[in-house]
């Protein structure tokens, strides 16, 4: 499965420069990124902050920009986060759709460039539709809507499908301690380290589909966080999901940082998440300086 | 028998029934799958067919958890009463042993059989398609005889082929696109599981049934140039129920 990982830094920066919400973005890592600009154009670069440069200066991030022919754009290490977004206004990234999106898998070498990450001397085409006319204003994002990473997240989550195969105190272990991301972590999941969470008979499941957020805990007791770029099945316990809301703060979870999780109702998980959509309606209402 | 309902997060919902896996249970949830998907699309996103479960993403914004529930409930009620295509059946030519299929060896004597023995037996039975997943196209496939049922290898590959065949435990399935895998692999088919450019990139669906035929490096070599020049038709036999009406 594809797509990006961090979903609401993704829809920020299309929103940015004026582009449908889905458009086509770049997302950046942790491993960098160089590249010269071929022509002007206006972009926004969201999520984590991966020390992003033109021409060797630090340049805002959540907020629409304008690069002009031959500047030098730079991601290079990492001050927060995990993942970044940039994105190109007049329609974002023009590749052609495969099973109806312009997503890359890398597993299965699918969509996007070819179906893999960029490399040296890949030409990113953009799309060139109209751009809205900003009148030279700068779209900033207000303050309160910028989310902030540290090296800590504490994400709230759904109990179950599979809650019944656990110990009652493997439920308070789970919900009271400390987790590690270890350094596996990718598009695919996050394997966490920390306090073991005990089965009552057994982890494996009769093959099922697996969900983004899923929190699966197979033999060896430790959790694993599915994230975008999962397989569709599997066949272990799911002990509980991670909500709508907080699941681009997981986009951003890098190796070493600590997770907590934290009880939540569906209920409630869907009274968060109108909230949420409330502050981005009234953000794409108004222009901001 | 009725599903049970569960929260899979706060935008997904796992339907599951508590029985046997087999062929009827899957008929009674690619149905359902095939509504959601062609009726339900203002509401409910993906769906994802498990042995016998479905999980199906929805969209919070515009329906309540129990909402969910009860449109699920009656999809459930309305797709029940509809008669069910019987699926496809799908010749797949495997050239079997030697450098396309380097387990074949080990699957024989794990099982004290021949070679020649292992073949046929994966050969004469007809593999139910319970749903795809793990790589585009991959199909979880059904009713393989436990006669040459062989563990995993300890080692997984870092890479197989696309088109590779493989036995682990009770199972038997293809690999559509390059990928690691600790399959033990019997043999190899040229023709292509997943192809991004076709209308409809994948050559299986839920719900069909696969054959395999055993061919020589002659017809392998010749099937495989029909498919890169796009000339490859398949053999596909159309089984439907008596009282059919449902798409094909």
């Amino acid at each position: 499965m594809a797509g990006s990982a961090d979903q609401y830094s993704h829809r920020i920066a299309n929103i940015l420069v004026g582009n449908p919400e889905s458009s086509a973005v770049l997302e950046i890592t942790l491993m960098g990124l160089k590249m010269k600009a071929i022509k002007e154009a206006i972009i926004a670069v969201t999520g984590g902050d991966l020390n992003f440069t033109i021409n060797g200066v630090l340049a805002p991030l959540w907020s629409s920009l304008t690069v002009k022919e031959g500047d030098i754009l730079q991601f290079n290490g990492c001050k927060s986060g995990c993942r970044a977004y940039l994105s190109i206004a007049g329609g974002g990234v023009s590749v052609p759709k495969v099973l109806g999106s312009k997503s890359t898998d890398t597993v299965g070498g699918i969509g996007g460039m070819e179906g893999r990450v960029l490399k040296k001397d890949d030409i990113i085409p953009s799309n060139e539709q109209p751009i809205q006319d900003f009148k030279g204003i700068r779209r900033r994002l207000p303050d309160h809507l910028i989310p902030e990473y540290t090296n800590t997240f504490h994400l709230r989550v759904v109990l179950g499908p599979q809650e019944n195969a656990f110990k009652e105190e493997a439920i308070q272990t789970f919900l009271t301690s400390t987790y590690k991301a270890t350094k596996d972590v990718n598009r695919m999941g996050c394997r966490l380290e920390g306090p073991e969470i005990e089965h009552i008979a057994g982890a494996d499941i009769i093959s099922e589909g697996i969900f983004f957020g899923a929190i699966q805990v197979p033999k060896n007791r430790q959790p694993i966080v599915f994230l975008v770029g999962r397989q569709s099945i599997g066949g272990y316990t799911k002990i509980g999901g991670v909500i709508t809301t907080d699941l681009p703060k997981l986009a951003q979870v890098k190796p070493g940082d600590s997770i907590t999780f934290e009880q939540t109702t569906v209920e409630e998980a869907h009274e968060l998440l109108r909230e949420k959509e409330k502050d981005l309606s009234i953000m794409k209402t108004y222009s901001y300086r | 028998m009725k599903f049970s309902y569960k929260p899979a997060g706060d935008s997904s919902i796992l339907m599951e029934l508590e029985v046997e896996i087999n062929e009827s249970t899957n008929r009674r949830l690619i149905s359902l799958a095939d509504f959601i998907e062609q009726n339900e699309q203002d509401v409910f996103g993906e769906v994802i067919i498990g042995y016998r479960s479905l999980l199906v993403q929805y969209n919070p914004l515009q329906i309540s958890y129990s909402q969910a529930i009860d449109k699920l409930k009656n999809i459930d009620v309305i797709t029940d009463k509809l008669s069910r295509d019987e699926g496809r059946e799908i010749e797949i030519p495997v050239l079997y042993g030697g450098e396309y299929g380097p387990d074949l060896i080990s699957v024989a004597s794990h099982n004290n059989l021949s070679t020649e023995e292992v073949i046929s037996i994966h050969s004469e039975s007809r593999y139910l398609v319970y749903f795809l997943g793990f790589t585009p196209g991959y199909p979880f496939l059904g009713g393989m005889s436990s006669k040459i049922a062989t563990p995993r290898l300890e080692k997984p590959r870092i890479s197989i082929p696309p088109g590779s065949v493989g036995i682990a435990n009770n199972q038997t399935g293809i690999y559509p696109v390059e990928s690691p895998g600790g399959w033990r692999l019997v043999g190899r088919t040229p023709v292509k599981l997943y192809n991004a450019e076709a209308e409809d990139p994948f050559l299986l669906h839920p719900g069909d049934h696969v054959t395999f035929k055993q061919v020589a490096l002659d017809e392998f070599e010749h099937i495989k140039e029909q498919v890169a020049s796009q000339n490859y038709t398949p053999n596909i036999k159309h089984n439907k129920n008596k009282n059919i009406e449902a798409t094909s």
